[in-house]
Parts: structure tokens; C-alpha cells; sequence
């Protein structure tokens, strides 16, 4: 008896686990790379997140110790002006994925604790509305890259 | 009052006349891919600064094909790619590129001075030069084009962003504007018209 009661109560933790697992968990990032500005100028950087989840997952932000303010932007094109704006978040959406790239949306990464170079590494945690976070690998790439590279 | 017949033609003549005469005035026509600005925008003409600390005109630019984007070094997503979208163009056109200048215009010369200038417009493409200067002189530049920008409010820690046209003008290297690119553009396009532009100044 006791023993089934175990049972039960393991089989629903492990079902509740299942269905509360957290926005991070679901998604997979790649293509992630950051353009690398002289001097301490705000850097773009980029990532193709895709979620596997059956709920949106919903990028709220990110950080790293190695810049000391990170926002999630928008650059938008209208009536042929530049523009650029700070966004509170990003929704992944269930099964389907969100891009963030050149002149669209961005993480502008401010005040780097240390120089960054071309050919670097840095991990930045992309932040979801429910508190998770994805700690994610980004390449350095030179001012003048396109993308993130081969 | 109605014109007389013969004074309807000889306007009409007149007008000739004079459209011939522009279309002689202005460089050639060429088939260009892009907007054809020829004739309707005024030459490249501004009092500035240019990145090594230089006061510089347009007329420090006659003989070379101009590439001119105004934008700021603080701005970390669409500069940056308009500049690094220059830079294959530039690569594309192999030693021609030599006769081709890419124009940096800051609309912050608050924080952009020429010695921030310089790194920054080195990091893109040796063809590149930025010019900074005197508010004034620079939205006199941004007028003459129809171009604008705006400084937006600024955040908690006093950092702000421009927001600004995204026009890429090109000048003849005898300083007439010819064509007006945006970023949006294909790559192929600006390519193709700089080649008419440059192989041009080759025969001249």
C-alpha cells in the first residue's frame, strides 16, 4: 500500500515537473554572434531562438557579467527613418521560433566590463518571463560581419 | 486672356529648349538600377570635419565617387549593418572601389568626435571616412539633402539614441547626385550603379 502511495505521488511530481518545466527549458538558441564595436560603443547582439514547448516562451531580457546594462531593442524602418527602441519582450511563439537579427530585433549590450574582441566567446543568460534563464554561447564577430558567420 | 498660338509654340520651344539644355547641363544619362536622383538634388556640397581632425567641403571629394549615410557610432544595430553592407560593396568592386569614397555624416557630433571617428569608420572599411563637425554645419548638410534626425529622450543614465534617415545618397566624382539607395535595396543594384558610376569616371 505504502509503496503504491510512493509510486503515485512520484508519477504526479514527475507529471507536474513535465508541465511546469520552464520557458528556458523548452527553447534552443543558435546563430548566436555579437558584432564587436571600438572603443566601449553598445554592441548588437543575435540569436535564433526556436521553442519546443507547447506555450509560448516569452524572452524578457538577458545579462552577463561582462556588460553592466543589457536591453532588449527594435530597430524599425518607417517612412524612411531609422529607429530604435527599448521593447519589455519577445514571445516565442509554441513550436515555432523567434529571430532576432540585424535592423530588427536586437540585445544591445552597454558598458563592457571588459574588452570583448572579434574571436571571443561570451555567455549571456537570456531571461523568460517565468523567472528561467538560458545561459547561451555568442561568437564574437568584427564590425564589419554580416551575420554569424560560417 | 488666351495666349496666341505662335506664342503657345514659341513657349513650347522655350521649354524644349531648356530641358535639352539641363539634360546637356547635368552628367549623362545612365541606366541606373536605383532612384535617379540626376538633376534633382543638389550637388555635394558642406563645411566639416573629418575624422583625422581636418576641416574638409564637398570639393575634397571631386574625383571620387561618393557614398554618403548619415548615422552615429552609438547606435549598434542598423548603422553598423549599413556600413558592413557597404563594405562588400566596396569589396565587390575590386580596385575600382580605389575611386569610391563611403561618406560617414555623424547626427551626434556630441559624442562623436573625429578620434571616435576614425576607429569607428576604420573598423568598416579603409574607404571609409567619417565626418563630425558643428551642429549647425551638419544639419545644414542633412537639409540639403531632405534628410532629418531626431534625438530622442534620453534614458536614466542620460544615453539616448538618433533616430535618423536611412538614405544612402551617390555623388559623380564630379559631386552631382545621381542615385538614392536605402538599406533595403539589394546589394546587386548599388553594385551595378556604382559600376556605371566609376567605370564613367574612368573614360572622362
Amino acid at each position: 500500500m505504502k509503496s503504491h502511495t510512493l509510486l503515485f505521488l512520484l508519477a504526479g511530481l514527475m507529471v507536474a515537473s513535465s508541465t511546469n518545466a520552464t520557458e528556458a527549458a523548452h527553447v534552443q538558441a543558435s546563430h548566436a554572434w555579437l558584432r564587436v564595436l571600438p572603443g566601449d560603443l553598445p554592441a548588437g547582439a543575435y540569436v535564433t531562438l526556436e521553442n519546443d514547448g507547447d506555450q509560448p516562451a516569452v524572452l524578457s531580457g538577458a545579462s552577463s557579467p561582462l556588460y553592466a546594462d543589457v536591453m532588449l531593442h527594435k530597430s524599425s524602418s518607417d517612412g524612411g527613418m531609422s529607429r530604435m527602441a527599448m521593447v519589455d519582450s519577445l514571445s516565442v511563439p509554441a513550436h515555432g521560433k523567434a529571430i532576432l537579427a540585424p535592423a530588427g530585433y536586437h540585445l544591445m549590450l552597454m558598458k563592457a566590463t571588459h574588452p570583448v574582441k572579434p574571436g571571443d566567446t561570451i555567455t549571456l543568460n537570456l531571461k523568460f518571463a517565468d523567472g528561467s534563464t538560458l545561459a547561451t554561447n555568442f561568437l564574437a564577430r568584427p564590425a564589419n560581419a554580416m551575420d554569424s558567420g560560417p | 486672356m488666351k495666349p496666341l498660338p505662335s506664342l503657345r509654340l514659341a513657349l513650347l520651344l522655350l521649354l524644349l529648349a531648356v530641358i535639352a539644355l539641363s539634360g546637356c547641363d547635368s552628367s549623362q544619362k545612365l541606366p541606373f538600377r536605383l532612384t535617379d536622383v540626376s538633376g534633382h538634388m543638389p550637388d555635394l556640397d558642406f563645411k566639416l570635419t573629418d575624422d583625422h581632425g581636418k576641416a574638409v567641403t564637398g570639393a575634397d571629394y571631386r574625383g571620387k565617387v561618393v557614398v554618403l549615410y548619415f548615422g552615429y557610432t552609438h547606435c549598434p544595430d542598423v548603422c553598423p549593418l549599413t556600413l558592413a553592407q557597404l563594405h562588400v560593396v566596396m569589396q565587390r568592386l575590386g580596385p575600382l572601389a580605389d575611386k569610391a569614397r563611403i561618406l560617414f555624416v555623424s547626427v551626434d557630433p556630441a559624442r562623436d568626435t573625429p578620434a571616435v571617428m576614425h576607429t569607428y569608420v576604420n573598423a568598416f572599411d579603409p574607404r571609409a571616412i567619417g565626418l563630425t563637425g558643428d551642429a549647425r554645419d551638419i544639419e545644414a548638410l542633412s537639409k540639403r539633402y531632405r534628410s532629418a534626425y531626431t534625438r530622442e529622450p534620453s534614458g536614466k543614465d542620460g544615453s539616448y539614441e538618433v533616430s535618423h534617415s536611412s538614405a544612402i545618397y551617390v555623388f559623380d566624382n564630379k559631386g552631382g547626385a545621381r542615385v538614392l539607395a536605402t538599406p533595403a535595396d539589394s546589394q546587386d543594384d548599388l553594385v551595378h550603379d556604382l559600376h556605371l558610376l566609376l567605370d564613367t569616371g574612368t573614360q572622362s
